[in-house]
């Protein structure tokens, strides 16, 4: 650091404080740069490559990104394996959305609201992570003995005399895919809405009471719009991953549901590196658009 | 990697310590008498595999028997190609499927091996290097390994017709697939890949989600129903991988599948928890299921056996003592002892008869020969597999190997059955 100039104006003043805020951005931005931004390049590039079983060549070819949309247009209304794929995606995404809004919304609003003391919160907030505390795969193997075929929850519906033949759609069904990412994805809208709410003052709340607010209109009216940024910010979240996967679909949905990422992982696997990479590149765009349009309702960075 | 930095951390040391510990070490070596050679740090072979291959005890064996030191990198079947393509002086020694040879071999990546430096090249199997079982030609559909063995120059990349001096692989183990069943909850006899589709088995059969593989236990189901006859299962046209695909996507839809697997605890997992019935398998995989206590059988069908094989290759780059102590350890490999462990674990070895003389006669009676257990047969790690009087599924060795039908390959429209593999995942 250069020690400061005796002759400092105010002018000098501010350029020597833009220049420290970009310093203190670098090492994140170079990161950022070397590991993130140089890859997905790298990405890019290739998805216009062309290859063999053993060999990627640089080029610049579509052939990737229209062996990807094969047949999607002259098959329609038909729709082609892409469109199949993210259509289950999409659909897997918005109800997980919405569950995970819900519930998380509802535990978050308790842990706020309803919880006085701050070690309470604190404990309650922790038993929220427990699902993360042994890995994803153990976590969703672990579903297996319980909604299996002969798992405990079709050995009590038999059992009790509910039942008389084990339900199938429990495991390796669309079902049990939704439960597992609800399952795993609800503590990422906890935590953000549950921050935005901290963040409300409450003496809002006793004002909207005092003026004849239902307890509906304060939640509508109060509560939503000011934990908006918690909600974005956790729909992002939930949204990624889910859009993203390919482990709990796979597992969870016995591979037979397809996944964006599956396919990827599948092109990867026989060595398809510019076609994986073209895939990629339509799943990000289609993450991006999904992400644009959520940060048109909410200015993230106005909260912040 | 951590060879290298072994050496770096030596020279560092060296250059830090100065000439002090320079003439220590001189003096060392003049006080002992011991030739440098063998003060030296015993070579390390980096192994790069699937978890199949890979056992501590062999690892264990070749350090007491040779003093080199066997460091296990453990990949996945995809990730070992791709492993060798991209990273090929990432490993010393590699232990990888014969099928894979046809991306492996014109990437350039592999050296061919010197067969003279292999002692009991002349003992090595005729199922893998002839494809044929005591003159006898077997099923040579999809990537045989005898297609593939041979190079016509050390760096070639065109594989010979006919045997020379240059080998791609040295078989390390081999087997004859087929389909497991539980024949606790099926109850009657199984005889035919078709019944892997039999809507009796509705929602309880599965495939593997492996395509080069699961596309061959396809092909077989569909011969074995009458529905189509492939000039070679191993390498389909268009339209008979349309036509394959197609009737998969058929079946899927009826619900015939409660699952696809691609890892070796999944398909253990199925079976053992009863959601399937029928299945896709491979040999230790129906073992780990019978020794929970479960019934299970590697059910041999008429159609025959889809077979793979796997052997050591070098990478191009290797040499000096690295290349010597590969060339050693292979050597040690088809010396016998590792080829009786894998034996008794239910692969095949590469030499029948340096693992006969490390095997018990009545070990060898039972897994090579197909006749009862006279005592109880136990598994590598001691554990009791069979009891006395179990006979192996399938039989002998020359029954089951020589009912091979195809072989794992790689087909020429790769590309495109991969795409419409994942047309039938997404349907």
């Amino acid at each position: 650091m250069p020690l400061p100039v005796k002759t400092d104006d105010k002018q000098a003043m501010t350029h020597h404080a833009r220049w420290t805020s970009y310093w203190q951005a670098a090492p994140l931005a170079a990161v950022l740069l070397l590991f993130f931004v140089l890859p997905l390049l790298v990405t890019f590039i290739v998805s216009f490559w062309s290859y063999t079983g053993y060999s990627i060549e640089p080029g610049l070819i579509f052939d990737n990104y229209r062996d990807a949309f094969d047949r999607c247009i002259v098959a329609l209304p038909d729709l082609c394996t892409t469109f199949r794929t993210y259509l289950s995606t999409l659909r897997f995404c918005l109800i997980v959305w919405l569950l995970t809004l819900v519930i998380g919304f509802t535990i978050a609003y308790y842990l706020t609201f309803e919880i006085r003391t701050m070690t309470v919160r604190l404990v309650l907030a922790l038993v929220c992570t427990i699902p993360f505390w042994t890995s994803n795969v153990i976590r969703m193997i672990s579903w297996v003995p319980l909604l299996g075929r002969n798992g405990l929850v079709n050995q009590l519906l038999v059992g009790a005399g509910i039942m008389d033949q084990p339900l199938d759609w429990l495991l390796y069904s669309n079902f049990s895919v939704l439960l597992a990412f609800v399952h795993l994805n609800t503590v990422f809208m906890i935590v953000p809405i549950a921050n935005s709410m901290s963040r409300i003052d409450k003496a809002l709340i006793e004002a909207a009471r005092d003026a004849g607010a239902t307890g509906w209109q304060i939640l509508l009216y109060i509560i939503v719009p000011l934990s908006k940024t918690g909600i974005a910010i956790g729909s992002i979240f939930v949204i990624t991953v889910v859009m993203g996967d390919f482990i709990t679909i796979g597992i969870m949905g016995g591979q037979q549901i397809a996944s964006a990422g599956k396919v990827i992982q599948t092109q990867i696997g026989a060595l398809q590196f510019p076609i994986a990479a073209a895939n990629a590149v339509v799943l990000l765009v289609v993450v991006l658009m999904i992400i644009a349009t959520l940060i048109r309702f909410v200015d993230i960075r106005k909260e912040l | 990697m951590r060879k290298k930095d072994d050496t770096t951390n030596f020279s560092r040391r060296q250059i830090l310590k100065g000439s002090a510990a320079l003439a220590g070490a001189a003096a060392g070596t003049a006080i002992t008498g011991f030739p440098a050679v063998i003060a030296a740090e015993p070579v390390t072979l980096r192994y790069l595999s699937t978890a199949t291959n890979q056992s501590p005890a062999i690892a264990e064996k070749a350090a007491k028997d040779l003093g080199i030191k066997i460091e296990y990198v453990t990949v996945t079947t995809d990730d070992v190609t791709k492993r060798i393509i991209t990273q090929p002086n990432s490993f010393d020694l590699v232990d990888t499927e014969y099928f894979s040879l046809r991306n492996l071999i014109p990437s350039g990546n592999l050296m061919g091996m010197d067969a003279n430096k292999i002692k009991l090249v002349d003992k090595l199997v005729p199922a893998i290097t002839k494809g044929e079982i005591g003159g006898k030609k077997i099923g040579l559909q999809g990537t045989a390994p005898n297609k593939v063995m041979y190079l016509d120059g050390q760096n070639s990349r065109k594989f010979a017709a006919s045997p020379t001096e240059w080998i791609t692989l040295i078989p390390t183990t081999y087997n004859a697939d087929t389909l497991g069943i539980r024949p606790d909850l099926i109850g009657r006899s199984i005889e035919s890949w078709a019944e892997l589709l039999n809507p009796q088995f509705k929602g309880k059969a599965s495939i593997l989600n492996i395509p080069s593989i699961g596309i061959m236990d396809a092909a077989m189901v569909i011969e074995a129903s009458g529905k189509h006859k492939y000039a070679d299962k191993g390498n389909m046209t268009k339209d008979e991988i349309d036509l394959t695909i197609a009737t998969l996507i058929e079946a899927k839809k009826a619900g015939q599948f409660r699952a696809f697997w691609t890892d070796f605890n999944e398909s253990v997992n199925l079976m053992a928890s009863g959601e399937t019935v029928i299945q896709s398998m491979w040999s230790p995989a129906v073992t780990a299921v019978r020794l929970k206590g479960i019934q299970c059988k590697f059910q041999p069908l008429k159609e025959g056996y889809r077979a793979w094989a796997s052997g050591f290759g070098l990478p191009r780059t290797l040499k000096g003592k690295e290349l010597d102590a590969a060339y050693e350890f292979i050597n040690w490999f088809l010396s016998g002892w590792a080829g009786a462990y894998l034996n008794r674990q239910g692969y095949y070895s590469a030499v029948l008869d340096t693992a006969k003389e490390n095997m018990e006669a009545y070990e060898w009676a039972y897994w090579m020969e197909g006749k009862p257990a006279e005592k109880d047969i136990k598994g590598p790690d001691g554990g009791l597999l069979e009891k006395a009087g179990a006979v192996r599924d399938g039989g002998s060795y020359n029954e089951r190997m020589g009912s091979v039908a195809c072989w794992n390959s790689i087909m020429d429209e790769n590309a495109y059955m991969v795409r419409k593999w994942n047309e039938f995942i997404a349907a």
